[in-house]
């Protein structure tokens, strides 16, 4: 791994030994856990493997990239040219071993990628730096973009569904519609905790468990309804945050986050361990499906198709599903933009920007955080109610520390308080992962044993780093006052303290 | 009466692993006041690079002295280890610092699973048995119930008390220690007087990281099996322990850990073991409510 750019030095002499420096290090890292590879034999005794050539590709990669780095100046030449060097090394590496697939094609494409990025450098080092006048951002043209925003996600469906029919559309609405949807819904849920009131949770996916484990046990012992479930199941949850927020909430920040993660942990070693209760690793399975209000999503005469006259094909259930959750994240951006601008929201935001100063006008900070905690354990659980009527089975396998990790990123991506961001980051997060399932093409350049789903968490955990020293603030980092007297600024992230709480 | 010293023995040695773990995290908070959520697979990765540098030992070049073995492997996970959390440090939170206070811990929780995931991906998803080593057995009592003491058990309690007053002597009379402690006690100052604050924190990760890699070369001995998973649950309960014993001090975190480790082997002795998390958790949120600052921790004065 290279080291981060400290100085920008174009010297050749310079990047080369900054180059060898890296490789070195490379080297030292990758020899004792890449290189050497163990394996379990017949005996179940495990045997060294030595794969050098590993180390090697990682030695080779990392000093391309350092030695590009350190010689152009440019970070747009850089993102340019370093993958076209790594490409070009790995197609003359399949040209010369005579692999499958045409290498010296590979190699040429890196080539020309890398020859582009030599001759833009230049033109983009000289060019003189564009000052951007501040945009002043009127309320009327983000008020537009949002209301075609929904309205697009509205037609979302009935699009995929006359373009690509009831087969081909049901990957689209359901992997990425849904899936995204719920995680933009606990992204918002979690910003009211997490960017409004400035309280860092770990722990949300202990409220996500509590929903989905309330509708779960309602539904299938005293058969009650979804519709009757979904409340109680936001109100358990926020029951719970109340519970587990009163005796924490008087910590400060690091503290908390971790006295919030040991809570979830705590709630998913019980689900797994109270068998009587929870029905432990098994989990729960044969919940209730989704209805039409009443009316099931099924073939029969009683059934939606039926009654309106349509085919019936299972993915009136998927695109119902769809509707609710898109409903249920509305109504948590809704609910969450109206408190901002109540008094209880101001006192959130007074809250993240400095304790001391609000105990001191007289805020009863203690109220205010649990109010914040409540409601964002509420529309958690909404949000695992939902998951669990949408998966029909919960597991405690479903809510692990994984899931908190990537809600928080998600908010903290998304720049910590911005609606609009948290939406962004969690489109870029999950729909990112889930594209990497749809990369089979690569198979037929690395072989068939290569698998990108494999790589799926490691390329997020990386993701993370890199958009965090990337964007630190966040994607959408200006804050625009919730209330304002004449005129509504935009107030770059950069000058914003937050998170002292 | 048996069982208690039997539990006792075991909870010490368990207790000395996380306390190793929980200075890495203890020292980092201090200096930098940032959790560093990837400790704990740092951990993992050492067990792992333990593991395979005893297997290339003993395969590749055909070493039969055990003692000999335990000596190389450990000084080279050791050092493997600190040059992977002194690259970690350079690329994932050097250029945060000065950012705003979640940007790290966000980008170490990126870390933490990337770490796991490449381990997985290298190394393979299952679980990496070790064939057993230095099992004899001390009775120290006779009887149905007679109260063992493992060489094993013996071996992690030496090493770990040796390398600890290594670790202090480090801390208390060296150059770097002084430097170090300067650091965390103000490091505009300490900048000011000459003290190279960068370098002070990369050693303090290389500290870390090579006391994290005694600890997961004494766990890959004493559980005789390592997964890519194990980073997770070690570190928070370290972390834990860190906190039980007052985060920013060191003292505290080795009696941290030990108790946690107490705690842990006297509830799955007496209590049950499906819910021994569960005790080593809520102690972390008991000590918190009632005593924030932790055993040995100083109470914070927020000052406007």
């Amino acid at each position: 791994m290279p080291a981060p750019l400290d100085h920008k030095g174009t010297g050749l002499s310079r990047a080369l030994v900054d180059a060898g420096f890296a490789g070195l290090v490379t080297f030292g890292l990758s020899f004792p856990i890449l290189a050497l590879r163990t394996e379990q034999d017949m005996q179940n005794h495990l045997v060294v493997e030595q794969r050098w050539s590993w180390s090697a590709g990682a030695v080779v990669a990392v000093f391309c990239a350092r030695l590009l780095a350190g010689l152009l100046g440019d970070w747009r030449a850089r993102a340019l040219a370093i993958p076209g060097a790594l490409i070009a090394v790995f197609g003359a590496h399949r040209a010369l071993t005579q692999a499958p697939g045409n290498g010296g094609a590979i190699a040429a494409v890196g080539l020309a990628l890398l020859i582009g990025a030599f001759a833009l450098d230049a033109r983009w080092r000289h060019a003189p730096v564009r000052v951007v006048a501040p945009r002043a951002e009127g309320p009327d043209r983000s008020r537009l973009i949002s209301i075609a925003g929904i309205v697009a996600l509205f037609l979302f469906p009935f699009v995929m569904l006359t373009w690509l029919g009831p087969q081909g559309s049901l990957k689209w609405i359901n992997n990425y519609g849904v899936q995204i949807l719920i995680y933009v819904m606990l992204g918002w849920g979690l910003n009211i905790v997490v960017g409004l009131a400035g309280l860092l949770d770990l722990g949300y996916v202990a409220f996500y468990a509590v929903g989905a484990y309330a509708y779960a046990l309602l539904s299938t012992t005293f058969g009650l309804s979804f519709w009757i479930c979904l409340p109680l199941a936001g109100v358990l949850a926020a029951f719970w945050g109340v519970i587990l927020g009163f005796p924490v909430l008087r910590l400060r920040g690091d503290y908390l986050a971790i006295v919030t993660l040991a809570f979830g942990e705590i709630i998913r070693v019980v689900l797994i361990n109270w068998t009587d209760f929870s029905n432990g690793y098994a989990g729960i399975s044969s919940i209730p499906r989704i209805t039409f209000f009443g009316v099931p999503f099924t073939a029969a005469d009683n059934g939606f198709a039926a009654m309106f006259g349509l085919d019936f094909t299972p993915i009136h259930r998927t695109i119902f599903l769809y509707f609710l959750i898109l409903c249920l994240a509305l109504l948590t951006n809704a609910v969450t933009l109206r408190l901002r601008t109540l008094p209880i929201g101001r006192a959130w935001e007074a809250l993240r920007e400095d304790e001391i100063a609000c105990r001191s006008l007289g805020i009863n900070t203690v109220s205010t955080k649990l109010t914040a905690f409540a409601l964002g354990a509420m529309f958690g659980g909404f949000a695992g109610a939902f998951f669990a009527v949408r998966q029909n089975f919960v597991s405690p396998e479903s809510f692990t520390f994984i899931e908190s990790a990537t809600i928080l990123a998600i908010v903290v991506l998304g720049g910590m308080g911005s609606q609009i961001g948290v939406a962004l980051a969690a489109v870029a997060m999950i729909g990112g992962t889930e594209i990497l399932r749809e990369l089979d093409f690569l198979k037929q350049i690395f072989g068939d044993s290569f698998n990108p789903a494999q790589y799926r968490m490691l390329i997020f955990g990386l993701a993370m780093v890199v958009m965090m020293i990337w964007k630190p603030r966040g994607l959408i980092s200006s804050r625009t006052p919730s209330i304002f007297l004449k005129k509504r600024n935009v107030v770059s992230g950069a000058l914003v303290r937050e998170g002292q709480g | 009466m048996e069982n208690f010293l039997q539990q006792l023995i075991n909870g010490l040695t368990l207790g000395s692993i996380y306390g190793l773990i929980a200075i890495g995290y203890t020292m980092v908070f201090g200096i930098i006041g940032m959790v560093n959520f990837a400790h704990g697979d740092v951990f993992m990765l050492s067990a792992f690079i333990a593991l395979i540098i005893f297997l290339a030992l003993t395969q590749l070049l055909g070493l039969a002295s055990m003692p000999v073995a335990f000596l190389i492997v450990l000084v080279a996970a050791m050092a493997f280890t600190a040059l992977w959390n002194w690259a970690i440090e350079r690329v994932a939170y050097r250029p945060l610092r000065g950012s705003f206070r979640l940007a790290p811990l966000i980008s170490a929780i990126g870390m933490s699973i990337f770490l796991s995931n490449f381990v997985q991906v290298v190394q393979g998803p299952r679980n990496k048995p070790v064939q057993p080593m230095f099992t004899d057995l001390i009775h120290l009592t006779d009887g149905p119930l007679s109260v063992t003491l493992s060489y094993k058990q013996i071996l992690i309690m030496a090493v770990t008390a040796a390398l600890l007053l290594g670790f202090w002597f480090v801390v208390q009379k060296t150059a770097l220690g002084r430097a170090q402690r300067a650091c965390e006690q103000d490091r505009k100052m300490a900048a000011l007087l000459g003290i190279d604050v960068d370098r002070t924190i990369s050693l303090t990760f290389v500290i870390g990281a090579a006391l994290a890699a005694v600890a997961g070369t004494l766990y890959m001995l004493y559980y005789g099996v390592v997964n890519f998973a194990d980073g997770f649950t070690p570190g928070c309960k370290a972390f834990t322990a860190a906190v039980l014993g007052g985060i920013g001090s060191l003292p505290g975190a080795v009696i941290g850990g030990l108790l946690i480790g107490l705690i842990e082997t006297f509830w799955s002795a007496y209590f049950s073991s499906d819910y021994k998390d569960v005790a080593a958790f809520s102690v972390l949120a008991i000590t918190l409510i009632f005593m924030p600052s932790g055993l040995l921790g100083r109470p914070e004065v927020e000052k406007v």
